[in-house]
């Protein structure tokens, strides 16, 4: 970790790793979050408008629950659990792959911190980008909720605005942000380290980003417990 | 010039190199040979410091590389020029990002004059209009010579090649071969490379090294070593191991 973060030979090359980093990790990312968040909005608001049976019960709480779902658990966890898969599994084959075909003693030979070069773009990429794809995943998923709404008839737009609006706490915005960017940590390093240290050939590469998944996706839940009772208790 | 003092290797308790010293002279082709798993790869990385050694010294130009921080190592490295068996250019850069690479991460050059040593490397190596492919679309003798530009961009006062002819034909060995004993003349470069081709040992081999699992077992050129082989066993199966070989002895 200390080579990870240790000052890059030169920051020009380090930026423009970064920006690459963005558009691979980051931007290349924003679809499969668009799809999952409209579905998962979508599918919060039905299921929360045919489990209330209560007529005392007003319609637009189901607003208000879709919106804090999505909010509280699904854009932050339940995202940073998909991009876990998709971001993880790519860090570690890649660095698997330049590890096996002798790039990154390549880098090392030519006087160059493989770790830095190699992981830290990766890491502020995420770090900067993840929170934007989770602020994208809220507003989808809300938009998601509405959509469903009004195409199935389950509750009016009207209520479903309402609710959405009603009871606004601007901190679960803030709590959510904060776990995104922890797990973006562990999304990055966690499967960059089982990818640096692969050893063998092609087959251990797949087994290195099967378990860089796998042990990103238990640290995010079990970081997701710490974190909620740390500043939600 | 590089000397190697006593150095030897475990891994888990196993040894794989034992006492071995040995100088590698400066403008000369420098040949490890011996069989697959002699220890010859783990002896170049010793040398380079990519294994860390269990016990020795290596120097290069009195400059004792084990005893070096990890700053201290990552700054002579850029004095070393590496040519690895898989040829190991990034695969997400082209062949002049490659070559350039090493210039960006520690020049102050303009793009201009980039540009020009890259151009004059990949003449130098003799490979024209591939600037812009990717390794994937080179052939494995275009990419040891994409990977020979590379070692050479800096101006490295030493040179590494693992296994140089790998996987190429005798043709494109013959070629890979001179390229590196010119360009080790013309730079008066320290040139380390590790082989078990006789071809190359017999073409370049100005000093060779045999090892025979793990230690130095003889030490000499390529003039002598036919002579030296009728006095060591192991070095002489390792010669003659090929059929054409064992005939042409024969037949002399």
């Amino acid at each position: 970790m200390n080579r990870v973060i240790s000052r890059p030979e030169k920051w020009g090359i380090y930026y423009r790793q970064i920006l690459i980093e963005i558009e691979t990790l980051g931007i290349q990312s924003i679809g499969i979050v668009i799809i999952i968040s409209i579905f998962m909005g979508a599918v919060v608001t039905l299921q929360t408008r045919y489990n209330l049976e209560n007529p005392l019960i007003p319609m637009y709480l189901i607003g208000l629950t879709a919106r804090d779902t999505m909010l509280l658990e699904f854009s932050s966890t339940i995202v940073g659990l998909i991009l876990a898969g998709k971001v993880g599994s790519n860090i570690a084959s890649e660095i698997g792959h330049m590890r096996i075909t002798e790039q990154i003693d390549a880098l090392e030979i030519m006087g160059v911190n493989s770790a830095s070069y190699l992981i830290q773009p990766k890491l502020i990429a995420t770090v900067i980008f993840n929170p934007i794809l989770t602020l994208i995943s809220m507003f989808v998923g809300v938009f998601g909720g509405w959509l469903a709404s009004v195409v199935t008839g389950a509750l009016t737009s009207s209520d479903y605005i309402y609710g959405i609006q009603y009871w606004f706490v601007p901190f679960y915005v803030v709590y959510s942000l904060v776990k995104t960017v922890v797990f973006a940590i562990i999304i990055t390093t966690v499967p960059a380290y089982f990818g640096y240290f692969v050893k063998g050939g092609a087959l251990e590469v797949g087994r290195a980003s099967t378990k860089g998944v796998v042990s990103s996706s238990i640290l995010i839940l079990l970081f997701n417990v710490i974190l909620t009772q740390l500043l939600l208790a | 010039m590089i000397r190697v003092e006593n150095i030897s290797k475990s891994f888990n308790n196993e040894r794989v190199l034992e006492d071995i010293s040995v100088t590698f002279e400066e403008g000369k082709t420098n040949l490890i040979i011996g069989q697959s798993g002699s220890g010859k790869t783990v002896l170049i990385k010793c040398i380079i410091g990519l294994h860390e050694v269990s016990e020795g010294n290596v120097f290069f130009h009195d400059r004792n590389m084990t005893a070096m921080s990890v700053k201290e190592r990552q700054i002579l490295r850029r004095e070393m020029g590496n040519l690895f068996q898989g040829s190991a250019l990034f695969d997400s850069l082209t062949v002049e990002q490659n070559i350039k690479f090493p210039l960006d991460m520690f020049t102050n050059f303009t793009t201009g004059e980039k540009k020009k040593r890259v151009d004059f490397c990949l003449d130098r190596v003799h490979l024209q209009r591939v600037n812009d492919l990717y390794p994937a679309e080179l052939s494995g003798g275009m990419q040891k010579r994409a990977a020979i530009a590379r070692a050479i961009v800096q101006n490295p006062r030493y040179l590494f090649c693992d296994e140089p002819n790998s996987g190429l034909d005798p043709i494109t060995s013959i070629v890979i071969n001179d390229l590196i004993s010119d360009i080790t003349h013309e730079y008066n470069m320290t040139t380390v490379i590790n082989t078990h081709d006789m071809n190359s040992v017999m073409e370049i081999g100005e000093k060779v090294i045999f090892i025979y699992r793990g230690v130095k077992e003889w030490e000499g050129s390529k003039d002598n070593i036919l002579i030296a082989s009728d006095e060591n066993k192991n070095l002489n199966d390792f010669v003659f191991a090929s059929n054409m070989a064992k005939k042409l002895k024969e037949k002399s």
